[in-house]
């Protein structure tokens, strides 16, 4: 266990370090950099002194090279300048972590919450019409564009009905309630999005379990029916499902995006959108790169689960 | 007599998926329509690019059933042309996706060993990038730089290829892990082994024996990401990343409805309800295609 972790960690090491050097290629592939946007502040230089500039930053060095610059400071601490936030980078990530944390917090426990039960509920009654309710619900659930919910909720409870703000935050030092009032829009967007795949997991999971021989054994020795649905089965339906839940977690903090931009919800989705198109690349390439950490944090995790959780599985033992 | 070749199994299994048969009448419908667009514009009178700036975000009319936009434009000929580009993309950036998903799939899958190694570390790496940032980078690169020719980088038409590259370029990856576990079992069979004995090259069983053999999962795996394709595409455009105004898409539609959502709620409503009509109808017929080929995979 311990070795396959710690081959999953430098596995996941090494996807990073391609990664940064693949982002920071990309970026620099994007128009304008930092000498064409003090072209564009200072009408005063001339072609030879922007060249100049160039040749002083080393950004007229090929691409490896500036490359391997960045990595050297970058690794001795040194993330370099936000160009919008104007504070060192750090600096303006981490407000944008804390806020993307209780907002994705919030949809992702609402999602939990409802698609455990409700999806037991559905596979405890196969071909049912709640069965079939819940699957068609589901299905709305996945293919709903979340940009087009977050509008339609914008529309019905803040342009007609005014009862919660379009988007935002809280001000600063405000009571939990107020807190909430900006929450609720994104985080019901958030949740309903993912309620939908989060219900068929565990009511495919469900329905698995519900054919093994311990379930029968367990009917037959006289249990009632809802106790063998919920403490048999369901303890057993959840491996898998947790495990998805911890893969779910890592993606969910790149796929706020939208939604956190389109209710400006100053978290890391809505900051790593920001700094694309502002042109912030120091800035840009330390959240996207964070938040490929975080996707390959929650693969790991969600592998060490389902070890954990199972211990029947040797995962990484070759499972062809 | 009936007729119990696998085929009409499937299309009896298939048949009595009332969702997915109303799911695919519906898409058929709508691909006509949006295929008909030039006769229907005409039919109504109406110019999808035609600007009137005396009569902005106008209600329903006689003229006008769905109103104007917030530059005068028949808002049904818009969703008309922009169902064009949203379901062409769809379409067009699922199959290549399952292309390269399968040529990757078969190679590792066939050959094994370092290959399929290098080929499946390579598939989760690609699977555990954030995706939605990644296709917003990659939409913003400045194509001069890549050494795109400036008179393809500036032509019209640019975004709505370069939204079917990105997409599908991150899009194989189920494709690929699905035909790759396929084609392990496939190898073993007894006419794989016939071909081998029999001389057939390493591609020809691959391509001609093995491949047929996986056509109706890859089938199911590209109905479904159908969808999903349509829901990037829409995002990414009404980013402002994906299709180019003038040029309409439902995403982009809805860019700057969002902006006139105090004044005209309204023109929110239809470009949206499209895409999540749309994108529901694939799942439906995804999950409809899946039970009638495979009957014990879910209850």
């Amino acid at each position: 266990m311990r070795r396959f972790i710690s081959i999953r960690f430098a596995q996941g090491l090494l996807v990073l370090f391609i990664m940064s050097f693949v982002i920071y290629s990309l970026i620099g592939l994007m128009p304008g950099d930092p000498i064409d946007l003090m072209i564009s502040s200072d009408p005063n230089m001339t072609a030879a002194d922007a060249a100049q500039l160039r040749a002083l930053y080393g950004l007229d060095l090929p691409v490896y090279e500036r490359y391997l610059n960045w990595l050297t400071s970058a690794l001795g601490g040194d993330l370099g300048y936000s160009r919008l936030f104007g504070q060192p980078v750090l600096q303006a990530l981490f407000p944008a972590l804390k806020n993307s944390v209780m907002l994705l917090g919030l949809a992702f426990t609402i999602s939990v919450c409802i698609a455990i039960p409700v999806g037991t509920l559905a596979a405890s009654r196969p071909r049912s019409a709640l069965d079939y309710g819940v699957n068609l619900a589901a299905f709305a659930g996945i293919s709903i564009p979340s940009f087009w919910l977050a509008l339609m909720l914008i529309i019905i409870f803040a342009v007609f009905l005014g009862w919660l703000p379009a988007g935002g935050i809280a001000p600063a030092g405000s009571g939990v309630l107020e807190n909430l009032k900006y929450m609720i829009l994104p985080a019901a967007t958030l949740s309903i999005t993912s309620i939908g795949s989060h219900v068929r997991y565990v009511r495919s999971s469900m329905l698995e379990v519900l054919r093994q021989d311990y379930i029968r054994t367990a009917k037959a020795k006289g249990a009632h029916k809802l106790q063998v649905v919920w403490k048999h089965a369901l303890r057993n339906a959840m491996i898998p499902v947790v495990t998805i839940l911890a893969l779910d977690f890592g993606y969910l903090f790149s796929g706020a995006l939208i939604t956190e931009t389109i209710f400006s919800w100053p978290g890391m989705g809505k900051l790593i959108f920001d700094s694309i198109m502002g042109n912030d690349f120091n800035l840009a390439l330390i959240a996207l790169l964070f938040a490929t950490a975080l996707t390959l944090t929650g693969n790991l995790l969600a592998d060490i689960c389902y070890a954990w959780l199972d211990p029947r599985i040797v995962v990484g033992e070759n499972k062809q | 007599m009936k007729n119990n070749s696998p085929f009409f199994l499937a299309l009896r299994r298939f048949r009595r998926h009332k969702l997915a048969i109303a799911s695919l009448v519906l898409l058929l419908v709508m691909i006509l329509l949006v295929a008909g667009a030039p006769f229907l514009e005409s039919l109504l009178g109406v110019d999808a690019n035609e600007v009137d700036l005396f009569n902005r975000m106008g209600p329903g009319s006689a003229d006008h059933l769905l109103g104007t936009d917030e530059l005068g434009r028949d808002v049904l000929a818009r969703l008309l042309y922009g169902g064009r580009i949203s379901l062409a993309t769809g379409l067009i950036a699922a199959c290549i996706a399952a292309t390269i998903g399968t040529v990757i799939g078969l190679f590792a899958g066939y050959f094994g060993g370092k290959l399929d190694a290098f080929l499946m570390r390579f598939t989760d790496g690609v699977i555990a990038l954030p995706l939605l940032p990644l296709l917003i980078v990659l939409a913003a690169l400045d194509l001069n730089k890549i050494g795109v020719p400036e008179s393809i980088a500036e032509s019209e038409d640019i975004s709505f290829y370069r939204i079917i590259l990105i997409v599908a370029l991150v899009g194989w990856t189920t494709v690929a892990r699905l035909v790759r576990g396929a084609t392990l079992s496939f190898k073993e069979r007894e006419f794989v082994m016939a071909a081998v004995g029999v001389g057939a090259g390493s591609i020809h069983i691959m391509f001609r024996h093995i491949l047929p053999n996986l056509l109706s999962p890859i089938i199911v795996a590209v109905t479904l990401s159908v969808g999903n394709v349509i829901l990037l595409e829409s995002v990414l455009s009404f980013l402002g990343l994906g299709i180019q105004p003038p040029m309409p898409s439902w995403g982009n539609m809805l860019t700057n409805a969002q902006e006139l959502i105090w004044q005209a709620p309204l023109l929110a409503v239809f470009p949206g309800l499209l895409i999540f009509v749309t994108v529901i109808c694939f799942n439906f017929l995804g999950d409809g295609l899946q039970d009638a080929f495979d009957p014990k995979a879910e209850y």
